[in-house]
Order: structure tokens, then C-alpha cells, then sequence
């Protein structure tokens, strides 16, 4: 029997397929309760109660509002391009969803350990901005095509300074592997081994960059419902919309897991002695995404000239700056392996 | 057939049917997309090659950077394309031309081509430990460092002349000057004046 999943080809791929609904069902099972989570945490700090009907506390409010999504009608605007259309939210859905074959929850803990897994991260990170503007064109209207001009100008700004501060990572690591990132955080003294003491500026700006990237408040304004009614979605019902909101969400997720992985120790323990563990993970995704929902809640959004201003004229700069004092911080090793962890074999 | 064969087989179909319909289709749009199948395929070529940095980089590269802009660019055209569609018969003998140029050109290249002594070993992927990025770097930051970077120099050069080309300061237009917006002090720009009724200020 174990001769069939180790040696045969059909073997292997069911044992893959089956890897990957290990990843993918407790992932879309968390993000419901991340969804609630988000709405919970913005209506506690605008005073209000928010969800709280639908099961104890409104748990459920997330699978009460997928069955409304299933079950409402799809419509298709006029004049609308229908393959095009009814492609953006499922590339959008799909891409925020194979990002994940490559982030580890735990030390081997991860679908597929590529070298270059920072950089297909990224590369995919790159490719959501299509969804977008396809569902904004496809749609033949005006608000949603505004929206999605400005996601696809948003989206490629900000790329540019969130692949400067990995690469400031890679260099410190000398490899593109989580694993082996997560490795050189590894150290006597914890937390303070960690990739957000050396790179301390860049967590701050890889977070912001992450908020504009995926679009989320104070970012938002390929979906400022104020001024674009909600921007590129405004033509969508119905399931087509369920997986944008599924694809957008993910895509925050997945920046949690960036963050985490990248400057806060994945899954390492932040206090020498204790076990290292999925556990820790899965603390550091949460309150990465606490701080995403507290910005969501308490920041007025940015006027986007402001917006593009940041990116290319304080982001780019500062980022690139970085990159250069990091490479000659690791080459000279400046601070002994403080930021060239390959040279102290960490 | 291993998973590798389907694999190869499966990208290159796709290679050449994006390849085909992004010059067949009748909407720039749709022909952009196509192009980015293509490019995406490309990519899945290059992983089975081994080359997984280079499918990368021609992911972020091609596919997020430069079709984002073409797809920016021909969504935002305003250009009657059916007439444009209808001047393609005028041009399809010297299309097709271009095309058997390049099909002999291939195929002189697959099979008459003379091959340098050696070349295999040049073909063959890094030995040893050593993963292709790093490869790729030490060849490209060691070993040829001044070509790249005159390379490098060239492309800013170009960067440069575009940006000398298009610049033009407009003097009639109001400009923001975002640090003096920052450093404004609602204490200083705010002024209260108490109105009496039937005066005004």
C-alpha cells in the first residue's frame, strides 16, 4: 500500500491532492473566522456590536453570508465581456490561492520546499493586480474601470519598494527559501534574533506596502465606496463576488504569513526554551492581522496622489538606501553576523 | 508518460496557442491576455528546464511589470480596431513572410548549425551544490561584471533620454508642495472671529 504512494504516478498525485486540501480546507475554514474576526474588531473600536445573530456571538455570520452568495442571482451587466468577466474573479481566487503551496507552517511543514520560494510569492503577489483590472474593463463601465486603473498604477508601486525589502532578507539569509530564512532567525536570545531588530525600519514599510498591495484601507481606493461606489466590483453578484472577497482576503493572509515568516521568526518561539511550533505561526499570522484590521478602523484613507507620492518618492528611495547599507552591513560583517547570518552559519 | 512529459507537452500547447491567438484575436485586449498565457507558459517551460530563478523573473518581470503596462495601455486606446482588423489582409503576405524567415532560421539553427567544440558542458546546468541563482550570480556579478554593468549603464542611458524627451515644466499650472501641506498647524492657519449680527467681517 505504501509502495503505491511512494513509487507509482498516480500514487504520488493523490498523495499531493491530498497535501493540498490540507492546506487549502482549515485555510478557507480560518478565513470565515478571520472575516468575522475583521468585522468584529472594526465594530469594537467604532462602538458598535457588529455581527453577532447569526450562531453564539454571530460566529457563523461568515458561512450565513456564503450561502446568501451561492445562492443569489449572477448578473451580467450589458455590453459586458462574458469569458473575460467571469475569469477575473476566479484568476483572483485562484492565484491568492497557490501563493500558499510554497509558505511552511512549521519546520518541513509545507507543500512544495522550492529554492526560489520568496520569489514565487512574490511573482504571484505580482500577477493579483490582473483580476482586478480584467473584472474592471470586462465590466463596460466607467466607475468599475476608474477602479481598476487605479489598482493596476497602486498595485505596481508599491511591488517595487515590497521586492526591495525582501531582498535586504535575502541578502542578510543568503538563500530564498523560508526555510532556511526562518533558520537564521534561529539563535540563543529569541526574539531578538529575529529579522525585525537588524531590518526594523522595513517591517513598518513592508507592512504599509502590504496594506497598499492588497489594497486594504487606507489604501483602498480601487474601491473607494465614497468616490468609485466600490470600484472594480461594482458589477459583480453573487459568486463571482464571493471570490473576489475570498481572493483579496487571502491576500492579506498571505502578507500575515509574509510578515511573519520574513522578520518575525515564523515559527519559532520568541522565548529561548520553549518549543518551537505551529502554534507560534499561527499567533504571529493573527496579530499581524490585528494590526491590519486596527489600521482598516482607525485610519481615513489617502488621497491618491498621496498615495502614489509615498510609494515612489519616500518608499523607493528609502528601500533601495536599505538595500545597499544592508549588503555592505553583511559583506563587511558590521556587528559580527547581526546582519549576515549565512557568515555565523545561523 | 511521467508527470514531466504531460507537463511539457501541456505548457508547450499552451505556449503556441497563446502565442497564435494573441495574433489572431480579434480584441487588443484579448490579445494581451493571450500574450500573458503565453508568457506564463513560458515560464512553466523554464521550471521543467530547471531554470526555476529564470521563470521567475520572467513572471514578475514580463507578465507583472510589462503586460500590466501594455494591458494599461490598450484598454485606455480609443482606436476603431475593426478597421485596423480589416487592413490585415494587406499586410498578410509580408506577416507571412517574416514568419518562414524565422521558421528557416529555427530550423537552420536545429539542424545545419555547426556547434563551437564543447558546447555541451557550456549547456549543462551548474555542478555541484551550487542552486542555478546563485550560478547566475556569481557569472553575472564576477565573472562578467563590467558587461553587465555597461549593460546595466546602456538601459539607464535609454531611461534617461526617455525621461529628457517627455519632461516639460509647465509653468501655468499650480503645483502642490506637499511639505508645506505637512507642516501646516491648524493652530496658525485657523483664525476665530467673532461676528457681530448685522456687520459681518
Amino acid at each position: 500500500m505504501i509502495e503505491f504512494f511512494t513509487t507509482t504516478n498516480l500514487g504520488m498525485v493523490l498523495v499531493i491532492l491530498a497535501q493540498c486540501l490540507l492546506v487549502l480546507i482549515p485555510l478557507l475554514l480560518a478565513l470565515a473566522f478571520l472575516m468575522y474576526a475583521d468585522r468584529k474588531i472594526w465594530a469594537a473600536v467604532q462602538m458598535r456590536k457588529g455581527p453577532n445573530i447569526v450562531g453564539v456571538f454571530g460566529l457563523l455570520q461568515s458561512f450565513a453570508d456564503f450561502l446568501k452568495y451561492i445562492v443569489k442571482e449572477i448578473v451580467v451587466p450589458a455590453g459586458a465581456d462574458k469569458a473575460v468577466f467571469f475569469l477575473a474573479p476566479m484568476i483572483s481566487f485562484v492565484l491568492a490561492v497557490i501563493a500558499w503551496a510554497v509558505i511552511p507552517f512549521n519546520d518541513g511543514w509545507v507543500l512544495s520546499d522550492i529554492n526560489v520560494a520568496i520569489l514565487y510569492v512574490f511573482a504571484i503577489s505580482s500577477l493579483e493586480v490582473y483580476g482586478v483590472i480584467m473584472g474592471g474593463w470586462a465590466s463596460n463601465s466607467k466607475y468599475p474601470f476608474l477602479g481598476s486603473l487605479r489598482s493596476a498604477a497602486q498595485m505596481i508601486s508599491y511591488e517595487v519598494s515590497i521586492g526591495l525589502i525582501i531582498i535586504g532578507v535575502i541578502i542578510s539569509t543568503g538563500s530564498m527559501n523560508f526555510g532556511a530564512i526562518v533558520a537564521a532567525q534561529d539563535g540563543d536570545y529569541g526574539l531578538l534574533n529575529w529579522y525585525w531588530l537588524p531590518h526594523f525600519p522595513m517591517v513598518i514599510l513592508f507592512f504599509i506596502s502590504a496594506l497598499a498591495e492588497t489594497n486594504r484601507p487606507p489604501f483602498d481606493l480601487p474601491e473607494a465606496e465614497s468616490e468609485l461606489v466600490a470600484g472594480y466590483q461594482v458589477e459583480y453578484s453573487s459568486t463571482p463576488f464571493l471570490l473576489f472577497m475570498i481572493g483579496e482576503l487571502m491576500a492579506v493572509v498571505l502578507m500575515c504569513a509574509l510578515i511573519s515568516l520574513l522578520f518575525f521568526g515564523g515559527w519559532l518561539s520568541p522565548i529561548p526554551g520553549l518549543p518551537d511550533g505551529v502554534l507560534w505561526m499561527v499567533i504571529k499570522m493573527g496579530l499581524v492581522f490585528f494590526m491590519f484590521s486596527m489600521v482598516k478602523a482607525i485610519t481615513p484613507r489617502y488621497r491618491y496622489d498621496q498615495l502614489m507620492r509615498l510609494g515612489w518618492k519616500v518608499f523607493l528611495p528609502f528601500s533601495l538606501f536599505w538595500v545597499v547599507l544592508v549588503s555592505f552591513l553583511a559583506k563587511f560583517e558590521v556587528f559580527g553576523g547581526f546582519y549576515a547570518r549565512w557568515a555565523i552559519g545561523g | 508518460m511521467t508527470p514531466v512529459v504531460i507537463a511539457f507537452y501541456a505548457f508547450a500547447v499552451s505556449t503556441i496557442a497563446g502565442g497564435l491567438f494573441t495574433v489572431i484575436s480579434r480584441n487588443p485586449v484579448h490579445s494581451v491576455l493571450w500574450l500573458i498565457l503565453a508568457f506564463l507558459s513560458s515560464a512553466g517551460l523554464f521550471v521543467l528546464l530547471g531554470a526555476e530563478f529564470v521563470a521567475m523573473l520572467l513572471i514578475i518581470v514580463y507578465v507583472g511589470a510589462v503586460a500590466v503596462l501594455f494591458l494599461f495601455v490598450v484598454m485606455m486606446l480609443d482606436v476603431d480596431f475593426a478597421e485596423l482588423k480589416a487592413e490585415m489582409s494587406k499586410y498578410l503576405p509580408l506577416g507571412l513572410l517574416i514568419g518562414v524567415i524565422v521558421l528557416m532560421q529555427l530550423s537552420l539553427a536545429f539542424g545545419v548549425w555547426d556547434y563551437s567544440e564543447g558546447y555541451q558542458t557550456r549547456l549543462a546546468a551548474p555542478e555541484g551544490d551550487a542552486m542555478n541563482t546563485e550560478a547566475l550570480g556569481l557569472l553575472l556579478y564576477d565573472k562578467y561584471i563590467l558587461l553587465f554593468q555597461l549593460a546595466g549603464l546602456i538601459l539607464l542611458v535609454a531611461m534617461i533620454g526617455a525621461i529628457v524627451l517627455t519632461l516639460r515644466h509647465r509653468e501655468d499650472v499650480k503645483r502642490q508642495n506637499i511639505v508645506s501641506q505637512i507642516l501646516r498647524d491648524p493652530a496658525k492657519q485657523m483664525k476665530l472671529k467673532d461676528v457681530k449680527p448685522g456687520q459681518g467681517l
